[in-house]
């Protein structure tokens, strides 16, 4: 078992809730989490409406593992259509909401409709009610949460809830729960807000239970937990220097997007890595670093506890940064510190602390930032559009400006909450926006790192680094090293990588556990806890079956393979320093052949044999 | 050889196993909200504290019990809660100082920690070793080693 089977249908539009019984059929074919609640999104939304209107859904799903003492199984993601992309949004987050929402008693939540009104959903076990957000519409994550605590005289409620940036409309907003972990990308948090739902609070007190074998799975769990904490990247690397382990790494082996993307190096990227966050700063002989923190049931402990320097000017007379908080990660330090030139770790936390506090994405706004940088240079974008706030690569003061004016949708802000291919085409310089599918890159230059090109150019969710994580093996040598330089083979690699994230996606648990586990090392777990068999073949397989349910709901909702294409800076700039150097992204040597390891058409479309192979809906 | 609890905060991540460890012992499925352990996050500081029972030895909750439902096991040292004898009265709850005991409304009666009988799930589920189960008389070992240590390098 492990699934609660009971989810709850809540009408935004009529108020009516409903418990619904959890089609275990489909569960058998999904799993859980993203496949599941993915396969409900498609079978129950227009892939052509409007991602902001009251026709799209908005499905908060728990995996089947979730709630569990697995290791990282606190996971829960956020299932929509995004406004963003247009294709189908998955984000997935930590923290402890997830496991709070299963313990309640429920796999999920469909949200559906459209409120009249800014309204919350409460969640008690069994009681479950649309209650009025009057009192904090309008207000940052940090504020809604601090009144929801305070209004239910509940410290373990557990909140998920949109900022300003979301009800503003900026199209790349997070949800953000347990105050600085999000459901990041793609704008889910611009959905919820289009439905006028500010926050979900739960609490749970029913527990999870329902482990299929549970002595066996007591053994798979502790081998889990025993490969993890043998691993040199989970058991030391991310929980001493968190993700942020990557900058210095990824630097110098240039691939780590600068200025834009103008670049594979940046000049100040030690004074932005995971190290430097741990060297004591002058003003209070504190460093940047707490501690390190896990989500719930985490045994990797990647989360960063940080503070700013209490004398740094992004701080003063700002009460609300000057404690800790969720400190940077490296997808975070990336986008708000090497893409926009800035070298100020401060600014970068600060960026960070607004980005948590008003749910928005850090790797959406930080990209977008240095697209508006690039054309505020070539002189595009002026004071007069900005208000006066000089827009240069590398300045602290503007990164800290523009994350406030975008978090709360004032100003220019308007703008670069557009995310970046709206905002370039709008400057008219679309050539100048780094994204594909109208989503940001993360951090890894794809010249740099040919599998990841491929990766971005084909992810269902448009760029992104969380659907198919080669740098694993081009970079860290994870499960098999293969040479970041070379495409030749990187097809089957992405496609491995793929179909793998979809599976550890649906289950419940982190994909950081893949640095250390393969499917072997899953499918033990989820054997024992679930009804039925499930191999790391099945896995497997149910991971190729969502990859291919995604991109058959995108091609229905008019994302052909023509926009599989990476912005023309990375398929014709060569890169100009480091081991880079001369290279170009491979992209149309690698794209043929990676439709053909999918069995799609020659020209990418997903066939009837795919189709009926994995039993999708037509 | 009596052996107690021993945490560490500042080992502790905020992962909460020992709460689902400790509740899938006691209550056969996970749920922070059973567990007799809780951590509880200060968020503004930024640090974890694991927080239980620490078995008094002359312990206020089983002083102040009119049913005599808290017993001693003389082998773990633990105060533990009988089911059977505890009539919900609370009265456990307010004399105990440190807020350890507590109702659970589900069953009518008071929860405490019991050491699981000499192996805490808790400790054993600990990922950081936070949460140890060693020598009552040897909890303030450590910090004197770290210390020691500290005169070793100076001298």
């Amino acid at each position: 078992m492990a699934w609660t089977k009971k989810y709850l249908r809540v009408n935004l539009s009529s108020g009516d809730i409903k418990v619904e019984d959890l089609n275990m059929t489909w569960a058998a074919e999904y799993l859980g989490q993203r496949g599941l609640a993915t396969r409900y999104l498609v079978d129950e939304i227009d892939p052509t409406c409007d991602a902001l209107g009251p026709d799209n859904k908005l499905i908060m799903t728990t995996g089947p593992l979730t709630g569990t003492n697995a290791s990282t199984a606190g996971r829960y993601s956020v299932v929509c259509k995004s406004p963003l992309t247009g294709a189908v949004a998955c984000s997935n987050s930590g923290g402890y909401f997830g496991n709070e929402l299963k313990t309640a008693g429920y796999d999920m939540i469909i949200f559906e409709g459209k409120s009249p009104e800014p309204v919350y959903l409460y969640v008690e076990d069994d009681t479950v009610e649309l209650r009025s957000a009057s009192e904090i519409w309008g207000k940052s994550v940090w504020e809604a949460d601090a009144w929801l605590h305070s209004a239910h005289q509940d410290p373990d409620l557990k909140i998920a809830a949109v900022g300003r940036s979301a009800e503003q409309g900026a199209l790349y907003a997070a949800i953000v729960n347990d105050l600085h972990r999000a459901a990041g990308r793609s704008g889910v948090g611009t959905v919820m807000a289009s439905k006028n739902l500010k926050a979900v609070a739960v609490r749970g007190t029913k527990g999870v239970g329902n482990v299929k074998d549970p002595a066996r799975f007591k053994e798979a769990v502790a081998a889990g937990k025993k490969v993890l904490a043998d691993n040199a990247v989970t058991g030391q690397g991310l929980p001493a220097l968190g993700t942020q382990v990557l900058m210095n790494v990824i630097n110098e082996v240039g691939a780590l997007p600068t200025n834009n993307m103008q670049t594979v190096q940046f000049e100040g990227a030690a004074k932005i890595s995971g190290e430097a966050m741990l060297e004591p700063r002058k003003s209070d002989g504190k460093p940047n670093l707490t501690r390190n923190a896990g989500c719930f049931a985490c045994t990797i402990a990647c989360g960063r506890v940080s503070t700013i320097d209490p004398t740094h000017f992004s701080i003063q007379d700002k009460p609300q940064y000057q404690g800790n908080s969720g400190g940077l990660e490296y997808e975070a330090a990336w986008a708000l510190g090497a893409d926009t030139g800035v070298d100020d770790l401060d600014a970068l936390t600060f960026a960070n602390f607004v980005c948590n506090e008003d749910g928005l994405d850090p790797i959406s706004f930080g990209a977008t930032l240095a697209a508006a940088m690039e054309m505020y240079e070539e002189g595009v974008i002026t004071d007069e559009h900005t208000g006066g706030q000089a827009l240069k690569f590398g300045s602290a003061e503007a990164l800290v400006w523009a994350v406030e004016m975008t978090a709360k949708g004032e100003g220019f802000g308007k703008d670069l909450g557009l995310g970046s291919k709206r905002l370039c085409e709008k400057y008219g310089r679309p050539e100048l926006s780094m994204t594909v599918k109208g989503q940001e890159f993360p951090a890894y230059d794809p010249r740099g790192i040919q599998g990841m090109g491929l990766t971005y150019a084909t992810s269902n969710r448009g760029a992104c680094h969380l659907r198919g994580y080669t740098v694993a093996s081009e970079i860290l040598g994870i499960p098999v090293k293969t040479d970041p330089l070379e495409s030749d083979g990187k097809a089957d690699l992405v496609k491995a990588f793929q179909d793998a994230t979809a599976a550890f996606d649906s289950a419940g648990i982190c994909i950081f556990t893949s640095f250390a586990w393969t499917l072997d090392d899953v499918a033990p777990q989820v054997d024992a806890a679930c009804d039925g068999e499930w191999s790391t073949e099945r896995l497997a397989e149910v991971g190729e079956r969502i990859w291919n349910l995604e991109r058959h709901f995108n091609q229905r909702a008019g994302i052909s393979a023509a926009e599989d294409k990476l912005p023309k800076r990375l398929v014709k700039d060569a890169a100009k320093v480091g081991p880079a150097t001369g290279r170009v992204c491979d992209l149309d040597k690698m794209l043929p052949e990676y439709y053909k390891a999918r069995g799609w058409s020659d020209d990418g479309v997903v066939t009837d044999e795919v189709i009926q192979r994995f039993n999708l809906p037509a | 050889m009596q052996k107690s609890l021993h945490i560490v905060p500042d080992k502790c991540t905020g992962c909460l196993q020992c709460e689902a460890a400790c509740s899938e012992h006691h209550e056969g499925v996970f749920n922070t909200a059973r567990s007799k352990i809780k951590v509880f996050n200060f968020h503004e500081e930024g640090r974890f504290i694991p927080y239980t029972c620490t078995q008094c030895d002359e312990a206020w909750c089983q002083k102040a019990c009119p049913t005599e439902a808290i017993t001693l096991n003389v082998v773990t040292g633990a105060k533990e809660v009988n089911a059977d004898k505890c009539v919900g009265c609370k009265v456990c709850t307010i004399a105990c100082p440190f807020g350890t005991v507590n109702y659970v409304a589900a069953t009518g009666k008071v929860s405490k920690c019991d050491l699981c009988g000499g192996a805490p799930a808790c400790a054993s589920a600990c990922p950081t070793g936070a949460i140890t189960y060693i020598s009552a008389d040897a909890t303030g070992h450590d910090r004197m080693r770290d210390w020691a240590k500290k005169t070793a390098t100076q001298a």
